[in-house]
């Protein structure tokens, strides 16, 4: 196999890989005078086209896909991505309008925008969407910074957050940026919210409550409503990260479970390829009292036309330029209108089959720190193999030498040695079953050659990477 | 159409192993009363063929793209080498996440050690994350960086910086006590250095200045950057043109601390503003408060080297609350497409393009500016855009150039109240000498018109 070189040790002066049509104006020297001009980019590129796409060819088959394989990543929903999205979404008209186009010239794009927030309404339960946001995190943002918004109106924004101990580390970090103190609630021990420990930290220093629903272990929060309540009583917000709603769609609607805002990924439920960690989108969705808030601008129609609005008085403002991913929210709408609501619903219905039957399948092998009932994923733990001495990480290692990518193990935090596996619905009973055979593989030589786990993976491009050298003796670019 | 996997025989297999008769039981956590009695109220399922078809009309009414434009104000008509396209669409580009697991990411990993090379040779800084999600949240992050370096709660902002990234800096500071002061522009488009000077002082956490700037206009940031040093505040510089960087010295060797921007010309389609590509380079020194993700180098245990991302200590998913970002998801797509478009055009590409940029827009500008009617407003020099003051009503001469199949370029009074009658047109190697004597030609007919 050809170690793959960095670009930069393969250039070499002369060499080109793209030539510009000559300059077809007067050249004017002057017009440079005064400027500070650099010199020549020491060590920049300088390759033959041949070259580069051997070298991103190459490249590119050292990493593993979802296209290429089973990808159980929890709480990611690794789904397939129909291919025909993308063509759509390089459509000339698509690709190639400005972002401060007139309006009128551009009804194809805010057609688009205002559907798509029409679409995500209904299939949420909420009043009304944002698509600004360019990824999860920022649609939580985002969310915390409309109710802080909101309650500032009121007269007290508050101080306090509450965030359960199984959320995504995205959450607090987002509540903190946001201003506010985050509080962490304790899960029980059927892993789901404890309803008392709530009702005891709920006071009126409260903001909001941010809830994933289901949660991180998979278990759906049945007590939502009651748990809406108590926020609600004392004037906080229910905040849902719905990053992940592939157990919901078509089957319920968080706006129904009286949560105040939403965030939705649409690199997860919604199909948009992850593209080795973005571009994705986190529209956010909002109740009636929180729509004023919402960033500008907004997209309006006024006479069979759309406009983009800023007269929004009580907006939080912007998160970014212009209307967000707007290629990636292309390629949602074209996923949502290709299934349509009967195709949607077998999404959920599909998604939690798989983890189901994967859940069921190795139950015997591995062990289950909250055996409530789960639906899109499943949380299993090393604690059996710990006694081999084998980790949560050699077995995700070793999952690499069955062809499979590993399951997440960074969170939830309350679960030691996680193994969070989220197949979801695009899966074949034979790719599953080919994990199911490996993990309990991978269980039998834990206890009989726990080596062949430690010292995984065996046949990959690079075997175990050093992380703590790296963290330690920085090496952060190329230098001659 | 559906992506389902399953055959009926598989779904009856794998109900009887859960040990449950219908797919109700596996919602049965859900309580009744919140579950939907009945199907979703959508549009019904297309297939394939019609689907495209319902795309294609929907594109079609984007008409903009049929004129002959001149806008830019931050998102810019860049050539694209094919390669970048053919490249970056090959699915193990597309399909995999964040390279959590770094023995199968080795080519996400690399791209992105390339990458946050590139950005630090073109900003002339020591490191360089691995994206955020476009300038404006760029700026704001940067900002956010300084004030936890520094401690000081006191943001300058130079009038020119992009409306937008002025706006986004702004949302995201509001929350946390963090004051913005905007400084004015002088004559010549640039930073009003006097204005600067009085408003600097010891609790300034950082100036905040973009070049070229939101006016065109290329600043002065070596004493920008003086100016802000004097005072211990850092020197955050917003670049939303990074093609300049090939020709106009890079931020890092005048003082900048901080570089941060847009990298929607390396590489990227206007695509009606996004996906688009923060960038983000630094000092080495402030390495611990550098938000994102960043990929380094190390060893395998054969001693193969090999790229992890590192320093996640700073990051969310450890740090939680106390991470230097709540950014998670980023932009690496884009990242890979700006990494492919800078080694395919090389040092020699990034250069000529940069001067044909600087070359186009001053034809242009001195064309134009020979139209009665038409001044210049700014007289500081320029890299690709430039604003031309009308004599007249700016929005019938605009609607004279729709009729000839132009846009000309964007109207400033929305943005800048004072610049009434003036527009930011913006000239790049996509605009060739023949459209820019088309536009010349239009517009002296338009003022003509008017003045009959």
């Amino acid at each position: 196999m050809i170690r793959e070189p960095l670009i930069f040790d393969i250039s070499d002066k002369g060499k080109r890989a793209f030539v510009l049509p000559e300059l077809d104006v007067p050249p004017r020297e002057d017009i440079l005078e005064g400027l500070s001009l650099r010199d020549e980019i020491e060590g920049f590129p300088q390759v033959s086209e041949v070259e580069i796409v051997r070298h991103f060819t190459r490249l590119s088959k050292t990493n593993y896909c979802v296209d290429e394989g089973f990808y159980p990543l929890g709480s990611c929903t690794m789904k397939y991505s129909p291919k025909i999205n993308e063509k759509i979404a390089s459509l000339p008209g698509f690709v190639s309008s400005h972002p401060f186009a007139p309006h009128d010239l551009v009804q194809g794009n805010l057609e688009v925008l205002k559907t798509t927030e029409e679409l995500l309404a209904e299939i949420t339960g909420m009043d009304a969407f944002s698509l600004q946001p360019s990824a999860g995190a920022q649609g939580e943002l985002v969310g915390m910074m409309l109710i802080r918004a909101c309650l500032e109106e009121r007269g007290n924004p508050r101080k306090i957050v509450l965030i359960p101990d199984s959320a995504h580390g995205t959450n607090p970090s987002s509540a903190h940026i946001c201003g506010y103190r985050v509080q962490e609630i304790k899960s029980n021990e059927k892993g789901t919210i404890d309803v008392s420990d709530l009702d005891q930290h709920m006071t009126e220093d409260v903001a909001a409550l941010m809830v994933t629903n289901p949660n991180t272990l998979g278990i759906f929060e049945a007590d939502i409503k009651k748990i809406a309540e108590i926020v609600h009583s004392k004037g906080g917000f229910v905040y849902m990260d719905g990053a992940n709603l592939n157990a919901l769609v078509g089957i319920c609607r968080p706006g129904d479970m009286d949560v105040d805002v939403i965030h939705l990924n649409l690199h997860k439920t919604f199909s948009t390829p992850h593209g080795g960690g973005g571009p994705g989108s986190g529209p956010v969705g909002v109740k009636r009292e929180l729509e004023p808030y919402l960033p500008v601008p907004i997209i309006e129609k006024e006479e069979n036309k759309y406009i983009l609005s800023f007269n929004r008085p009580k907006s939080i403002g912007r998160v970014r330029s212009y209307c967000g991913n707007f290629l990636v929210i292309v390629k949602a709408l074209a996923y949502i209108i290709s299934l349509g609501p009967q195709g949607l619903k077998e999404v959920a219905e599909i998604a939690v089959l798989n983890s189901d039957y994967v859940r069921k399948s190795l139950e015997n092998e591995y062990h289950l720190e909250y055996t409530s009932p789960t639906l899109h994923e499943s949380v299993f733990s090393d604690k059996l193999q710990k006694k081999d001495g084998v980790s949560n990480i050699d077995i995700a290692k070793r999952l690499i030498d069955f062809g499979v990518h590993p399951p997440t193990m960074s969170f939830p935090l309350i679960v030691h040695g996680a193994l969070m596996i989220e197949p979801t619905e695009t899966e074949s009973k034979n790719d599953l079953d080919l994990f199911i055979d490996a993990m309990k593989q991978i269980a039998k030589e834990a206890k009989e050659n726990p080596e062949i786990l430690k010292s995984a993976p065996h046949i990959s491009y690079v075997r175990r990477l050093d992380e703590t050298t790296a963290a330690r003796q920085l090496v952060l670019r190329w230098n001659k | 159409m559906s992506y389902i996997a399953l055959s009926d025989r598989d779904k009856r297999e794998m109900l009887a192993k859960i040990g449950i008769s219908s797919f109700d039981e596996l919602f049965r956590t859900i309580p009744e009363n919140i579950k939907l009695k009945k199907l979703l109220d959508l549009p019904s399922s297309l297939t394939e063929i019609e689907l495209y078809q319902y795309f294609k009309k929907i594109a079609a009414q984007n008409s903009y793209v049929d004129f002959l434009s001149f806008i830019g104000a931050g998102a810019y008509n860049h050539i694209i080498p094919y390669v970048v396209d053919y490249l970056s669409s090959r699915g193990e580009f597309v399909n995999p996440y964040t390279p959590y697991q770094p023995e199968i990411s080795q080519g996400t990993l690399h791209v992105i050690f390339e990458f946050q090379t590139l950005i630090c040779q073109v900003t002339g800084m020591d490191i360089a994350n691995a994206s955020l999600y476009d300038g404006a949240s760029g700026a704001a992050e940067a900002v956010l960086m300084a004030h936890r370096l520094n401690k000081k709660t006191k943001i300058l902002i130079t009038g020119t910086l992009h409306p937008q990234y002025k706006r986004v800096i702004r949302t995201y500071v509001k929350n946390l006590g963090i004051e913005i002061v905007e400084i004015g522009y002088n004559e010549k488009g640039g930073v009003d250095f006097e204005d600067l000077k009085e408003k600097m002082n010891d609790d300034i956490s950082a100036v905040v200045s973009q070049s070229p700037n939101f006016l065109g206009i290329i600043e002065d940031l070596k004493k920008i950057s003086d100016m802000a040093h004097t005072a211990q505040a850092l020197s955050i510089v917003v670049v939303s043109e990074p093609v300049s960087l090939g020709l106009l010295e890079a931020p890092g060797k005048l003082g900048a601390d901080i570089v941060t921007g847009e990298g929607q010309s390396f590489g990227l389609p206007l695509g009606f503003g996004g996906p688009y590509l923060g960038f983000m380079a630094c000092a080495k020194e402030f390495i611990r408060q550098f938000p994102g993700r960043i990929a380094g180098q190390t060893k395998d245990v054969e001693g193969k080297r090999g790229f992890v991302l590192t320093l996640s200590t700073r990051e969310q998913h450890i740090r939680r609350e106390r991470a230097t970002s709540n950014i998670c998801t980023n932009q690496a797509l884009c990242a890979l497409r700006a990494t492919i478009f800078l080694e395919t055009i090389g040092r020699e590409g990034l250069k000529e393009l940069a001067w044909q940029n600087i070359q186009k827009a001053n034809y242009a500008l001195e064309k134009l500016c020979q139209i009665e009617g038409i001044r210049r407003k700014f007289s500081g020099k320029i890299f690709n855009e430039f604003v031309l003051e009308f004599s007249g009503d700016l929005s019938k001469i605009e609607s004279f150039l729709r009729k000839k199949g132009i846009i000309g370029g964007l109207n400033l009074g929305e943005f800048y109240p004072e610049l009434e009658n003036c527009a930011l047109f913006c000239v790049t190697e996509t605009h060739k000498r023949k459209d820019i004597d088309r536009l010349a030609e239009s517009l002296k007919e338009a003022l003509k018109g008017k003045q009959e």
